[in-house]
This record gives structure tokens, sequence and C-alpha cells, in this order.
């Protein structure tokens, strides 16, 4: 067994300490120690992106990076994203968006889907439905809601959008 | 980087480098792979960052594929780099996942190993004090093996530029989007003034243990006309050397019968490109 490590990162705005073993992933951390359980792990080996969310403003898996390495970072989760809302709505577009167009069905890739849906909004506000469904392709839903999905991240973005126009 | 290169040498060779984690994470969390120690070199800021040096690129090891995606020294100097990226999994891989991990672990179905190979990049190494440069077509022996020692890191990696009329091309055939190709292509061409084809590369991957330069078909082009026929025959001889081996995605017949096919397209398309670079 080897000796636990101190780590100090920002989750969702608040600062978390943390004592961990080196080998433990950050989506572990996430889930077990600071209880954001909104962060999904399904085939803990990057395939699925289920774990997805953003490490000093990127989006990563969770899944492959340890608690250790992120020790310092910035670290968004689906729990911190209605607060990125700009218009102080209680849910961001994007998950509003997901409730409009019925954008899941079980829901579990849904934060994975939200968390890299919103890092491609913030880099093109009007993204083409190709580019989303490319940008989309690294995250699985098992029960192939995907016309539903990229319908939501085209409705978000207009309301996004249509914030920034007033 | 002393710490880094001394830690391996105290465990060598039961030392592990972990560089972006996203090929030897998930060999972790399938318990496939168990190493007594891993040594991270994130935080080495020395192995980050793109150079401009005399007719190369050199970029650290530890860059992220999607910085060397965007960076426009590289889409400008060393295009099909940029280009190979866009094929590597996806963004948040790419987020994470290094230039040098991916050409360590030298996965014979990944991109950049092709594009080294074609390129004949130079991979910079360093040994507690001993660096050397090892070229790329002795840098790959085998399947997921280099001629990297364990006690050695890979510290950066030299592309030299191209003339600015070179076309570049890169095919691939995957399953789906950003999965592991079943074969795939590097094509780098250039034309003389004449419209001849004065400089033809061609690097296979998904084919071989290691990614595959087929000079025979390189130098069959040279002095050609790089029409249908010329680009058929090249295709050709690059179907006769290779012996593919088969598995789950593909069998071996299959494999170099695309193959053929994606040499004649990464041409076709590497000469519309130069031919259009001639132009501009």
């Amino acid at each position: 067994m080897t000796a636990k490590c101190a780590i100090e990162l920002t989750v969702n705005e608040k600062r978390y300490e943390g004592l961990v073993e080196p080998r433990m992933s950050l989506a572990d951390f996430l889930r077990d120690q600071l209880g954001l359980t909104g962060t999904h792990l399904g085939c803990e080996q990057g395939i699925c992106g289920s774990c997805t969310v953003l490490f000093n403003g990127e989006t990563v898996r969770s899944c492959l990076l340890l608690a250790v390495q992120a020790n310092g970072g910035t670290i968004l989760t689906i729990e911190g994203l209605a607060a990125k809302s700009n218009a102080g709505d209680s849910l961001h577009p994007l998950q509003q968006g997901f409730l409009e167009t019925v954008g899941f069905q079980c829901g579990f890739c849904t934060p994975g889907m939200l968390m890299t849906a919103y890092e491609l909004l913030n880099e093109n506000s009007s993204p083409a439905e190709d580019e989303i469904r490319e940008r989309l392709s690294g995250n699985l839903c098992r029960c192939t809601g995907y016309q539903n999905i990229v319908a939501a991240v085209l409705w978000a973005a207009e309301r996004l959008r249509a914030q920034s126009d007033r | 980087m002393e710490e880094a290169l001394a830690a391996l040498q105290r465990n060598n060779p039961e030392g592990k480098i972990l560089a972006g984690g996203q090929s030897l994470l998930p060999l972790l969390n399938l318990r496939l792979a168990k190493p007594k120690i891993l040594v991270d070199l994130n935080g080495i800021s020395s192995l980050d960052g793109i150079r401009e040096a005399q007719e190369c690129i050199s970029i650290g090891a530890m860059a992220r594929q999607s910085t060397i995606e965007r960076s426009s020294l590289v889409r400008e100097r060393c295009p099909i780099l940029a280009e190979a990226m866009r094929h590597i999994g996806h963004v948040a891989i790419r987020h994470r996942g290094t230039l040098g991990g991916s050409l360590v672990h030298a996965d014979p179905a990944a991109e950049l190993p092709a594009v080294a190979a074609a390129l004949d990049a130079k991979f910079e190494v360093a040994r507690g004090g001993m660096d050397r440069v090892i070229p790329a077509n002795e840098f790959f022996i085998d399947y997921l093996t280099t001629a990297l020692e364990p006690d050695e890191i890979l510290r950066q990696i030299v592309f030299p530029v191209l003339g600015p009329s070179c076309g570049y091309a890169l095919e691939e055939i995957t399953r789906r989007h950003g999965d592991f190709a079943i074969a795939g292509v590097v094509a780098i061409v250039d034309l003389d003034d004449a419209g001849k084809m004065a400089e033809a590369r061609i690097a296979l991957f998904g084919v071989a243990p290691t990614p595959v330069r087929v000079h025979k078909a390189e130098r069959a082009l040279l002095g050609q006309e790089p029409d249908d026929n010329a680009i058929r025959d090249a295709a050709a001889l690059v179907q006769d050397v290779l012996d593919p081996p088969g598995d789950i995605r593909g069998s071996s017949g299959y494999r170099k019968h695309v193959a053929a096919i994606l040499t004649a397209r990464a041409l076709k398309r590497a000469v519309q490109i130069c031919r259009a670079r001639r132009i501009s």
C-alpha cells in the first residue's frame, strides 16, 4: 500500500482538500470522496465518455486522470453546470435543451454529453449538426437517442445566441 | 527531468512512464498492466512546447495532441501532423493525450508513428545525462515496442519541414470516427515545374507490427506524371509488399485490399493539394 497524498482542488468554484491513494482516479475521488455522483462511470477505459468533466477548462475523461494529477487544478462537473447559466436561470440552456427535446432516455450518458457539448458551445456558438455529431462521437448513448441529443445541443446553441444578443 | 530520470534508473526496469495516460490508464484500470512504479512526466515544463528551428519543427514529447492540432505553426509548416491529430480518439482524449506518449506506445494502428515514419522524424532521447537521437526508421521495432530503453525518456521529436508546395494526405478506414484504424496511410508528394513527381513518401499503419514505408512504390513514382495509371501502379506495389495480420476487425486479405485503395486515394488527394499549393 502506497502512502496517501494530500491534494487540494477547486470543484465547481468550491475549494476541496482530500487524502488519496496515488492510484485513485479523479472520477472515484469526485464520486466517493466528494459525493459528486453526477459524474458517471461507465467503461472506466476512456471509451464511453460518461465521466467527462472539465479540467482547467478542457474536457477530460475523469477515469483516465488520477486524482493526484488534478492537484491544484480547477474542475467543473455536471453539478456546477447550472451555475454557468448566464441569465440566472435554474438550469443551463443545455440542460433545458435536453428537457425540451427529450435528449435522454435512461440518462446515464447525459452528464458526459452535457460537459462535452458545453465545451463545444464555448468554442463555437453556432455549430453545424455534423460538427455536433463529430464532437459527441466520443460519448456513447446505449439507448441510442442521438437524434434528440443533437437536437438538444442545437436548441441550447440557439438559446445561448439569443441570450447574448439581448 | 533529472528527478524523473533518476527514478527510472533506480527502478529499472520496473518503472513505467506516465504521459497523457490515455493508453496506460485504461490498461491500469483493467489491471492488464501493474507497474511497480509510475513516473509521471506531467509538470516537467521542458517537455512541452512547439519550436521552430532551421528547416524543422521540434515538439516536446509531452505536448498535448489538441495543442498541436490547433497550433498555427504546425498547420502551416507541418500540416500532416495537425491533420493526423483529428483522427486520434476524441477531443477529450486529445486534450490529455501527448505526441510522445502515442509514439512511444507504438500501437500499430496509431496515426502518429506513420506520420513520423513518413517525415523521417528524429527522436531525441534522454538517459541520465546521456542524450541520443534515434531516427524514425530505427525507433519502431515491433508491436508496442520501440528502441527506447526502460530508463530513457523521449525528450522531443524533430520533424523536418518539407518544401512549401508539398501535398499531404492521410486516409484511413475505421468502424466509427475516432476508433483505431483497421488500415491507414500517410502520403506526401511534391511535383516539379513540369508537373512530374519530385518527391513521394508512403507510410502505412494498421497493416504490420510497425509503420511501413514502401520505398519501392515511392521510387516507382519519381519522375512520373501523377496520373491514374502511375498511382494505380504505386498502390499495386504497396499491396504486393504487405502481409498484414488478420483479426476480429479485418482479415489479412481485407487489410491488403483496402491498403491499396487508401494508398491510391491518399496519393490522389496529396497531388491535388500539391497542385493547388503550387498555383497559389
